[in-house]
């Protein structure tokens, strides 16, 4: 054991990747696997804000762009999946832990989209925040889960530049898509910076997962950043950020801000946030409904595998597998990605 | 576009390496940025000139009709975002909500042009009225269960794969150009239908219940499909448009095979016992539609008897999917988006 260990602390010394077959320590495990599963629930749940707008976008180049996006999200959802599988989890299992509560996703999801401008100021602050807090898990040292970051951030630069966009069309339009563009930044911007946690002096498994290298830096370095990149970008698009103490400062070369509400973002994780019951009661429709089309595909799978083979052994194997017909196009015009990149 | 106006930015960070995430990230200009949008004109090239002798009124109407098809039937696709069965499913149903959203932009911008209204791709889907959408009724039913979703597919895309087939000969450029690319994509829709319809027919007990609903729900629409409008028909011998009673024959043979494989019966043959086996298809001619489905859903002009959806009759449900489509639009006279 004592050489496993060794041979661990070494990989992390040296900044090498951990792969699924090295050893590692169990609370090592444990953490990648509630890390990627929490990520993986955000990318699921987080489909729902945005995509309630989807049948009401405004264009048709609109609604091309944000159902490729809220398709990018099932995606990456999948592979990240994959990812936390590669420890010996399963989806299913994790999927009930997350439709039972037992596992987080980010409480961001959690407020309410209320106009077409949100799904603007999601794309530039809430995927603007989670760049942040990604880019830097592309060198997660949890192989599988670095290398998926590495497309996910991808992807998700793609969706805060049509964000952007999308917002500095609104604010050229009408007073009024003006005045939904505002309303929009003032309820979005504090739910924006809790995405990077609490601060780092109540953040107790900051220095563990430092040292393990899973995180990359503190809660308030990643929240300081995106403020830096976020007001020249709220100036250019014409808005107000709504903190008052926001300003720059000469002597420490970054922007103070304003007292984030603790409260509130404790209250929102613990479950007393505007729309959680609603997500996760989506979340749990879909698979409470959809249970009866998963049987029926391992059912079939199994009738098959046992016609081939003429085994009834075979098609228990074949039931335990599954069935499902997760179909990439031949990529005319749409992201058909189902696999996993772990 | 410099996009998120990452010039402003201040000086990296300390750290350095990656202060700045989004440059990091986008090095270069990403033509993917739209991903699903398509920067790159499809039409790049394509004479978009009206072909001698055809009447473009009826082009474009003709035009409005596949357009229609198209845009209702991605919208009951999209429905279903956050509620499919499973991942993958979430995956594919957007993949093909988009696809067909793609043809039907190419389609409503040809009708818009050759009309001579001038009109564009949103004003056609967002200020026209129920009554003045020609697409079939099959596409603007409401969801039923997943079942009932690939039933309607199937049948969507077997018949819509066999129109493109044909129309990708079209004397019309663009109408050809359209219906090239959208046979790649509808051979995988149909595919992808078909191999639900399976599983599902030849699953458990209850899947194949569902199926076999699903199939009888949407199997009275399916006449329509294959009723052509007088354009239709007109433009069909000029060599513009794909007469859909043509089609027919190969509809059936398909739907007849894929039936086989899921061991259903076939849903215009009178339901009997579910057992497998039972199902051998009943090539028989299309059933009558149930009363019901052939009223329009309002009287006025579309009213009279035998009126379809490409005479502008449709079910009440187009009402409220249209009012929902085309909410935020109406509601923001002026705006730019």
């Amino acid at each position: 054991m004592a050489v496993l260990e060794e041979h661990f602390e070494r990989t992390i010394e040296k900044d090498r990747r951990v792969e699924p077959r090295d050893w590692m320590p169990e609370g090592y495990r444990a953490t990648m696997v509630r890390q990627i599963a929490q990520h993986a629930h955000s990318e699921i749940i987080g489909m729902q804000p945005e995509g309630e707008w989807i049948t009401r976008a405004p264009s048709l180049r609109r609604k091309a762009i944000l159902l490729a996006k809220v398709q990018d999200e099932a995606g990456h959802g999948l592979y990240l999946y994959s990812a936390a599988e590669t420890l010996g989890v399963d989806r299913a299992e994790l999927t009930l832990k997350l439709i039972e509560g037992r596992q987080k996703y980010s409480s961001i999801f959690n407020y309410p989209t209320l106009s077409y401008a949100d799904v603007g100021v999601i794309g530039w602050l809430v995927d603007g925040a989670a760049i942040c807090n990604q880019v830097p898990l592309c060198r997660s040292s949890y192989g599988p889960y670095a290398r998926a970051m590495i497309r996910i951030c991808k992807e998700e630069s793609f969706h805060q530049r049509q964000g952007y966009e999308l917002l500095l069309t609104m604010m050229a339009g009408t007073e009024a898509q003006r005045s939904l563009v505002r309303d929009a930044v003032d309820r979005w911007w504090w739910p924006s910076l809790m995405m990077f946690g609490p601060p780092d002096d109540a953040s107790p498994n900051t220095a563990r997962s430092m040292a393990w290298k899973i995180k990359r830096h503190t809660n308030d370095e990643l929240r300081q950043r995106f403020v830096d990149m976020t007001v020249p970008q709220a100036e250019a698009l014409g808005v107000t950020l709504p903190d008052p103490c926001l300003r720059w400062n000469a002597e420490r070369g970054h922007h103070d801000f304003g007292e984030i509400d603790w409260s509130e973002l404790k209250r929102v994780i613990s479950g007393d946030g505007p729309c959680n019951a609603q997500r996760v009661g989506v979340r749990r429709a879909a698979h409470e409904d959809g249970a009866w089309v998963r049987e029926a595909a391992a059912a079939h799978a199994a009738k098959a595998a046992a016609r081939a083979t003429g085994s009834p052994d075979a098609a228990g194997r074949a039931a335990t597998a599954g069935g499902s017909a997760a179909g990439a196009g031949d990529g005319a015009g749409a992201a058909a990605r189902a696999g996993a990149t772990a | 576009m410099s996009a998120a106006g990452t010039d402003h930015l201040p000086p990296a960070s300390p750290e350095g390496q990656h202060g700045n995430a989004y440059e990091a990230l986008n090095e270069g200009d990403d033509p993917r940025w739209a991903y699903g949008t398509g920067f790159a004109d499809p039409l790049a090239g394509v004479d978009t000139a009206v072909p001698e002798g055809v009447d473009a009124a009826e082009l474009a109407a003709y035009c409005l009709m596949l357009g229609d098809d198209a845009l209702i039937m991605s919208h009951r696709l999209q429905e279903w975002c956050a509620r499919a069965p499973e991942l993958e499913e979430e995956v594919a149903l957007a993949n093909i909500a988009l696809d067909l959203l793609g043809q039907a932009r190419l389609l409503l911008a040809r009708a818009g042009a050759v009309d001579g209204s001038g009109r564009d791709e949103d004003t056609l889907a967002f200020q026209r009225d129920p009554g003045e959408f020609r697409n079939v009724r099959l596409a603007e039913v409401p969801n039923g269960d997943f079942a009932h979703t690939t039933a309607r597919l199937l049948v969507f895309a077997t018949w819509r794969l066999a129109l493109l087939d044909r129309l990708a000969a079209s004397r019309d450029p663009v109408l050809a150009a359209v219906a090239a690319k959208g046979v790649k994509e509808v051979a995988y829709h149909r595919d992808y239908a078909a191999g639900w319809v399976v599983r599902l027919g030849d699953g458990t007990a209850y899947s194949r219940e569902r199926m076999a609903e699903g199939l009888a729900a949407v199997w009275p629409l399916v006449p329509e499909l294959f009723t052509p409008h007088p354009a239709e028909r007109r433009l069909a011998r000029a060599g513009v448009a794909a007469d859909p009673a043509a089609a027919r024959e190969e509809f059936d043979a398909t739907l007849a095979q894929v039936l086989t494989a899921a061991t259903l019966p076939h849903p215009a043959a009178p339901r009997r016992d579910d057992a497998p086996g039972g199902g051998a298809p009943g090539l028989d001619g299309p059933s009558t539609p149930s009363p019901d489905l052939r009223k329009p859903s309002a009287p006025g002009p579309g009213s009279q008897e035998g009126a379809l959806g490409r005479d502008g009759a449709h079910t009440p449900a187009l009402d409220g999917l249209l009012a929902e489509l085309q909410s935020v639009a109406r509601a923001h006279p002026g705006a730019r988006w």
